[in-house]
């Protein structure tokens, strides 16, 4: 034990330099004004942006339940492969995550722009040109590609962790394809959805990069408005920081939800 | 009695084209407990998942109380299993594990909490249902695994291994227990197992199986005492075995020796297989005997002494009450009819 605590003691080191004193900072800039006085004037002036919050919730709930829609048949499907192939069809599905992020964003502005691939590949056949970029559609679209490997990684984890035979159990007992998922994968995998849930979420929510680039003026979510505040011609890091805070008290409320559904004492085998 | 599940011609390929299955055919009536028995890798498991429904046949037939139900799925037969490593739902507790059946089959609430409640007092859990299933013993989960089967009221019960897992005490307890149950319930029991103690003192059929072909289907006593080929005999109690070959009718020779044996209709001078139980060779002495050997080892069984006795080209496994030292030259001698003779099984 006494070892372990030692061996820990970096950690423990990195985290209060680099997150529990941050988080201080942040709190600290949210209560006070440029000169440095006591005020909630920031807290209260986050609420004009209250129809951001919402659209920014929203896109990123809807991007985050296409992941999960999308990764469970994906997820499922690699864990029940043959042990050898698994790790080649999991690299495949992360390569992506092997292009820059803001490449990968760029490529989908070129193919989605009104002169972009897919509209000229419409005309071809006589449709179009559809307004693609600059919608909500596409800052979805954007998440949902940069963040799918982050829902399909912790499902397949645990998924992986379940035994065929469990399966062959349930088939046993009278369990059709469609039971087996319902009764015995779905809440096999319930911790594994959680964290993909969190993992897509969170990033979903406080992105900048995807809005700006695919949203076009029109969707401004949170993470914009935070960035204008800081490096911005909006400059206001004691408003920023407020709207930092109150986006992380979301965040924790959320969280907070989800994990009632995970199972605590549940012992995957 | 009728037959309840029969076999026809069973044989599985692999992708890789090995033939781990070549030819099972197998009847078994209703009521039975039989037992599959053979070392681990001849197919015993591919067997019980072929009557299971988790494994089609490359080719050959299964039927179930007359009918052919090649290609029906798992849920669809009147058939539950007891897996290898009992397969209980982890996110479910005892009495959910054992429910699940039920549940899946949308009975009633009422008739749930009655059969459930007789499960646990069958296998002994009563006051476990809230139990976690991670939170148990081998030994209990077992028989979580045992009672989630039996709840369905299936015809057949398929248990594979399924005391593998435990420590010798408890296994002799569950296999009376299990017995038991097989008897009150009148149920089918087919059984896997590769500890021939267990498949005889359990099964009212043994089928022996080696290299995905059944060497052998009679009951506990037949398959001891007249094993049909000598791998049987090896499997089924550790056997000396040894060439030789019937000059004659009721003679057998065997390491330059002629012996008085009990067994004919053999070809002139065709080479046999000889085996000789261990309790059923006689320790004479040395000056007196035709086969003589050195003894190497005397281990205590609790009831007789195992000695390994070096003789010309063979070693000897000897049981006796009375232990010779090692080292020392012991003379062998046999009953003609504790020598059995074995037709050489042919190669595949
Ligand atoms: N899915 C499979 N693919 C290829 N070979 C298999 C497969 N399942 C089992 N085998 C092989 O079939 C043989 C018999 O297996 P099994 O029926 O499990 O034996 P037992 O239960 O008697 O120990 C083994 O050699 C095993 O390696
Ligand atoms: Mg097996």
């Amino acid at each position: 034990m006494k070892q372990l605590r030692v061996l820990s003691l970096p950690y423990l080191v990195w985290m209060v330099i680099f997150i529990v004193v941050p988080i201080i900072m942040v709190a600290v800039f949210a209560f006070t004004t440029s000169d440095g006085n006591f005020t909630i004037d920031n807290i209260s002036n986050v609420g004009q942006y209250a129809n951001i919050f919402v659209h920014s919730i929203w896109l990123a709930l809807i991007a985050t339940a296409i992941c999960l829609v999308l990764s469970y048949p994906i997820a499922f499907y690699l864990s029940r492969m043959e042990k050898h192939k698994q790790g080649t069809m999991l690299m495949i599905v992360m390569l992506p995550m092997w292009m820059n992020f803001l490449l990968r964003t760029y490529a989908w502005m070129t193919l989605l722009g009104n002169n972009g691939i897919i509209n000229y590949l419409l005309g071809l056949i006589g449709l179009g040109p559809f307004k693609l970029i600059n919608t909500s559609g596409a800052v979805v679209l954007g998440m949902v590609y940069n963040y799918l490997p982050f829902m399909i990684l912790p499902l397949y984890s645990v998924m992986q962790k379940i035994d065929k035979s469990v399966i062959e159990a349930a088939r046993d007992l009278g369990c059709n394809p469609v039971k087996v998922m319902f009764r015995v994968i779905v809440p096999l995998s319930l911790p594994g959805i959680v964290s993909g849930i969190t993992m897509v979420f969170v990033p979903a929510i406080s992105t900048f990069i995807i809005s700006r680039m695919l949203g076009g003026g029109s969707n401004l979510l949170i993470g914009d408005l935070i960035e204008m505040q800081f490096l911005g011609n909006a400059y206001d890091p004691h408003l920023g920081a407020a709207i930092a805070l109150v986006l992380m008290v979301i965040i924790l409320a959320i969280m907070t939800v989800m994990n009632q559904f995970s199972p605590d004492d549940q012992v995957l085998i | 009695m009728e037959n309840i599940v029969s076999l026809k011609d069973l044989v599985v390929e692999f992708e890789d084209g090995e033939r781990i299955l070549k030819s099972i055919s197998l009847d078994i009536k209703d009521k039975e407990f039989v037992t599959f028995l053979g070392p681990s890798g001849c197919g015993k498991t591919t067997t019980l998942r072929i009557i299971g429904g988790f494994l089609e046949p490359t080719s050959g037939d299964v039927f179930f109380e007359g009918k052919r139900i090649n290609g029906l799925p798992p849920h669809k037969r009147n058939v539950n299993t007891v897996f290898q490593r009992y397969a209980l739902f982890p996110h479910l507790n005892v009495y959910e594990n054992i429910a699940f059946g039920l549940r899946v089959k949308k009975t009633s609430e009422k008739e749930i909490v009655k059969r459930v409640g007789e499960m646990l007092e069958l296998v002994n859990l009563k006051g476990f249902e809230k139990r976690s299933v991670n939170r148990l013993s081998g030994g209990q989960q077992q028989r979580v695994a045992i009672a989630r089967a039996l709840v369905n009221h299936p015809k057949v019960l398929l248990l594979d291994e399924p005391l593998g897992a435990l420590d010798l005490k408890l296994r002799k307890e569950m296999q009376t227990e299990l017995r038991k149950i097989q008897q009150a319930l009148e149920l089918t029991f087919v059984y896997v197992t590769h500890d021939q103690e267990e498949a005889l003192t359990m099964s009212d059929t043994v089928v022996v199986m080696n290299n995905g072909l059944i060497q052998q289907i009679g009951s506990p006593t037949d398959i001891y005492n007249e094993p049909v080929n000598a791998f049987v005999a090896d499997f089924i109690g550790e056997s000396n075995i040894v060439n030789g070959c019937m000059p004659e009718d009721c003679v057998v020779e065997f390491m330059g020796r002629k012996f008085q044996c009990v067994d004919k209709g053999f070809d002139p001078n065709e080479t046999v297989d000889v085996v000789i139980r261990p309790e059923d060779v006689k320790v004479i002495p040395a000056e007196k005997a035709k086969l003589t050997g050195i003894v190497e080892s005397v281990v205590f069984k609790g009831v007789h002494y195992e000695m390994t006795v070096d003789g010309v080209d063979h070693k000897w496994i000897i049981h006796s009450t009375k232990a010779e030292p090692a080292g020392s030259m012991i003379g062998m001698d046999f009953d003609p009819f504790d020598i059995h003779i074995m037709k050489k099984t042919e190669e595949e």
